[in-house]
């Protein structure tokens, strides 16, 4: 009999799956399969979430504890199920773009380029230098955002509340230029299949520039604050470790998993939009432990600082190249050939009406998120709405191993723990 | 906020309450202190679920700052919590929560619904989400956007300060406690279809091919 | 379209496992084969444990419902093999006539624990095996189906009344209260009809 969760019993209680009777182990094993009451040892069952400040969106976790001790962990998710795999399935392959801004709301720009990367890559087509160029500048903006809220959240929850401030106040510079670029400073919906929604405005670079010379004063003084801290390290050394056979068998990614020193970057592994061509190091931990996992993520952000300045070097040298590719059946014509030019205005009908039809066939396209690799897997029969469109959620997963990391934490490191997986509950439930 | 339930609406109350006090100098001038007061300190009960919450946390942040409205205090028990923000979408299966945290929050209470998701379903019309958080709480804003910006949020906080201002203490009904049918809906199940029915591009945006 | 190149590891699992690879293609590069539904576990575990395999990441599992209604339910199983910078797609096609069901590999792969109850709450393929298969983004006593499904339309299948009061009358907290406790914990003393009257949901009944 497999050792059932409490959840599980309590559902229906004492039947399983297949219709036949079990106990609930509550009590202390005496050894022989049997459990007995203990009274010195009665275990409480405690409800976290799913609204609670420390939970990272709408979680629920149940905990089994011993005293402080946690003795069984069991994490209910779907507070946020909004079924976006179900409405892909009625969206045109452009009109899905927004969806992905929703669904990783903290990195939503490089969403939106994975999802036109693997309709790109069903359909064969080779992107322009430039549109490769700002799809990078795109994603390493994102990761940098992205970890800035983990930085932030990850300190309130163990107590530090000014980083909170920092983080969000370089939040705020970045959502400046995606705002400037894509008009919204959150969901930006940059890609479109071919390319790119629209070019960087005027001055655009300049306001780059500035970020990536001034950032590191703020990842400095975050250096400063955590990474020799007593109270930091107290917190945050030798709590929810995971040995690197763990992490790949649970199926980690990102920074959960190299933290506990696995070498796998799919940047390096599996490279797209040229990132073989960029010269950046990829953080690897050694514990598997919060402390680790805070270490890899900081480094990243320096990375991705470095490989932005790289990016922009690169987009100098390409004033004024196109950013969507040269193909009607993919990128709308320009609206003024459309007005005049019958096989212009046929191709925009056709597209805005029809959209974007790839050929029958499949794909997987994973790419490095900042929460770990985020995969698109999209089957199509050559209709311009996908038939299955799945994302392979780096949070879901990287949450599931949070039960084999509370076991015998206490209380207080549940919350680290959770907050060191660095989830998006919209990422979690889609 | 007095949406009342239709069917507890004719209950008779005999004792004596501040609605038998009719509107005179001294309940206007305390009206002015008490709503001035609460509408210059309202906690908000940050039910954050998606984008918009973290919207919701910038304009906590340095940067918008919602500390100049009071409200820099975040209620994260709903018992201490003025006003219930509902920032970002809601899926049915957190509807009994926010159901449960509005019915916790004590009076007086006010609710914020920010962002497209939580006041009409936004772009998730489907088997998962709640068409609107009017169906399942009473709202006194609406902020639209997706997600609104800070600025728009601020906005909204300013139009349910002014809606604040504007209330008296000799109305109960302004106060009282929306009961939850015998169906478990505070609306009729025809309120909420209609409430829910899709409109605009939302109709044709239901054929899979 | 020229030919693209097809994965070795095809060519071995042929060799190997003779008839149970029933066919295989190539999508974007991608090489995808479908194995036959009794051998799946073995099929995988040989992928995973044999040298110069070695697929020890499973990066996804999930399904697909095509829109053809004739066309079977498929299984698709995402695998990598981090040392040798290989990935491979493995698929099983299940008859939507013949009961849903299809090996668990969570002895393989622990990360296929809630890869596989999503597929099973978006789609109802039973995970044999699995032990603790029960909906995880849906709540558990969700009435109305499996949303993934190409029958399941859109907006579901119940009015949104319908779907409101059954969302408010879930109640999950219930499941933690100490009457389930004490039930839970006394099931196995209970006579027989008190039993199958506690499994179908009844409560208030017992002293």
């Amino acid at each position: 009999m497999t050792l059932r969760t409490v959840e599980m019993a309590l559902a229906t209680p004492g039947v399983d799956a297949a219709g036949h009777p079990t106990r609930v182990p509550l009590g202390v094993s005496d050894g022989n399969g049997e459990y007995r009451e203990d009274l010195g040892a009665e275990h409480m069952l405690v409800n976290i979430g799913p609204q609670h400040p420390a939970t990272h969106g709408v979680l629920r976790l149940v905990l089994e504890l011993e005293g402080e001790t946690v003795r069984r962990c069991i994490p209910h998710i779907g507070y946020l199920h909004s079924g976006f795999e179900k409405l892909g399935e009625y969206r045109q392959y452009n009109q899905i773009v927004p969806l992905t801004d929703r669904t990783d709301y903290l990195s939503p720009m490089a969403n939106n380029v994975c999802l036109t990367q693997a309709v790109e890559k069903l359909m064969g087509l080779e992107l322009t230098e430039r549109c490769k160029v700002l799809r990078v500048i795109a994603c390493e903006m994102s990761r940098i955002i992205s970890h800035l809220v983990w930085l932030g959240t990850t300190g309130i929850d163990l107590g530090a509340f000014t980083p909170f401030l920092w983080s969000f106040q370089e939040r705020e510079r970045i959502y400046n230029l995606q705002e400037a670029w894509t008009g919204a400073r959150l969901t930006t919906s940059l890609t479109r299949v071919g390319g790119l929604m629209a070019d960087i405005p005027e001055g655009w670079e300049a306001g780059l520039r500035e970020f990536t010379a001034t950032f590191p004063k703020t990842l400095t003084e975050v250096d400063t604050m955590f990474t020799r801290n007593a109270i930091w390290i107290g917190r945050t050394q030798g709590v929810g470790a995971l040995t690197a056979e763990e992490a790949i068998n649970l199926s980690l990614s990102g920074p959960m998993l190299r933290a506990s020193g696995v070498d796998y970057d799919v940047r390096k592994d599996r490279p797209y939009l040229d990132y073989e061509t960029y010269d950046f190091d990829v953080p690897i931990g050694e514990h598997g432990d919060i402390y680790d996992r805070y270490r890899v993520r900081l480094e990243e952000m320096w990375q991705s600082n470095r490989i932005l300045e790289q990016a922009l070097d690169r987009l100098s040298r390409l004033k004024g190249a196109p950013i969507n590719v040269s193909d009607p059946r993919v990128v709308l014509p320009p609206k003024s050939r459309a007005m005049g030019d019958m096989e212009a205005m046929i191709f925009h009908f056709k597209q805005v009406m029809e959209g974007v039809k790839p050929p029958v066939g499949e794909v997987y396209m994973g790419m490095e998120n900042p929460k770990g690799e985020l995969g698109y897997y999209i089957v199509s029969d050559g209709t311009a709405k996908p038939v299955r469109w799945r994302i392979r959620p780096p949070s879901f997963i990287n949450l599931s191993s949070l039960p084999t990391m509370c076991e015998g934490a206490l209380l207080s490191d549940v919350i680290a723990i959770n907050a060191s997986i660095d989830i998006v509950m919209g990422e979690v439930d889609r | 906020m007095g949406l009342v339930n239709p069917a507890t609406e004719n209950q008779a109350d005999e004792t004596t309450t501040v609605s038998a006090v009719s509107p005179n100098f001294v309940t206007t001038k305390l009206d002015f202190l008490t709503n001035w007061a609460r509408s210059n300190s309202l906690w908000p009960m940050p039910f954050g679920t998606a984008c918009c919450a973290i919207e919701f946390m910038a304009t906590a942040a340095s940067r918008f700052d919602l500390a100049r409205f009071g409200m820099e205090r975040m209620s994260f028990s709903p018992r201490q919590a003025d006003v219930l923000i509902c920032a970002g979408r809601l899926p049915f299966k957190l509807a009994p929560v926010i159901r449960r945290i509005w019915d916790q929050m004590p009076q007086p209470k006010w609710s914020i619904s920010m962002g497209a998701c939580a006041s009409t379903g936004g772009i998730f019309d489907n088997y998962s989400m709640v068409q609107g958080i009017d169906t399942i709480i009473p709202v006194d804003v609406y902020v639209p956007g997706c997600p609104p910006r800070p600025e728009g949020l601020m906005y909204g906080i300013l139009l349910l300060q002014k809606k604040i201002k504007g209330e008296t203490i000799t109305d109960d009904a302004l106060r009282e406690e929306t009961l939850v049918g015998p169906s478990g809906l505070f609306l009729p199940p025809e309120r909420v279809d209609e409430l829910s029915e899709p409109f605009g591009n939302s109709v044709q945006q239901t054929r899979s091919s | 379209m020229q030919s693209q190149p097809v994965s070795p590891s095809i060519a071995a699992l042929r060799s190997e496992f003779g008839a149970a690879i029933e066919r295989h293609f190539v999508s974007s590069g991608q090489s995808v084969a479908y194995i036959a539904r009794d051998h799946s576990h073995d099929v995988l575990a040989w992928l995973k444990d044999t040298p110069g395999q070695e697929y020890n990441y499973l990066t996804d599992v999930t399904a697909v419902d095509y829109r053809d209604p004739e066309r079977p339910l498929e299984v698709v199983y995402q695998l990598r093999s981090l040392g040798r910078k290989d990935d491979l797609r493995l698929k099983v096609a299940l008859d939507k006539r013949a009961p849903l069901e299809v090996r668990s590999v969570y002895d393989l792969w622990r990360g296929a624990d809630w890869l596989e109850r999503e597929v099973y709450d978006m789609f109802g393929i039973t995970f044999v095996g699995h032990p603790d298969l029960r909906r995880i983004l849906m709540w558990e006593t969700y009435a109305e189906g499996y949303p993934l499904r190409k029958d399941f339309p859109l907006r579901g299948q119940f009015s949104r009344a319908e779907q409101t009061r059954q969302a408010l009358a879930a109640n999950p907290e219930a499941h933690y209260s100490l009457e389930e406790l004490s039930i839970a914990e006394a099931y196995g003393e209970l006579p027989k009809d008190v039993q199958e009257r506690l499994a179908r949901g009844e409560r208030g009944f017992l002293k």
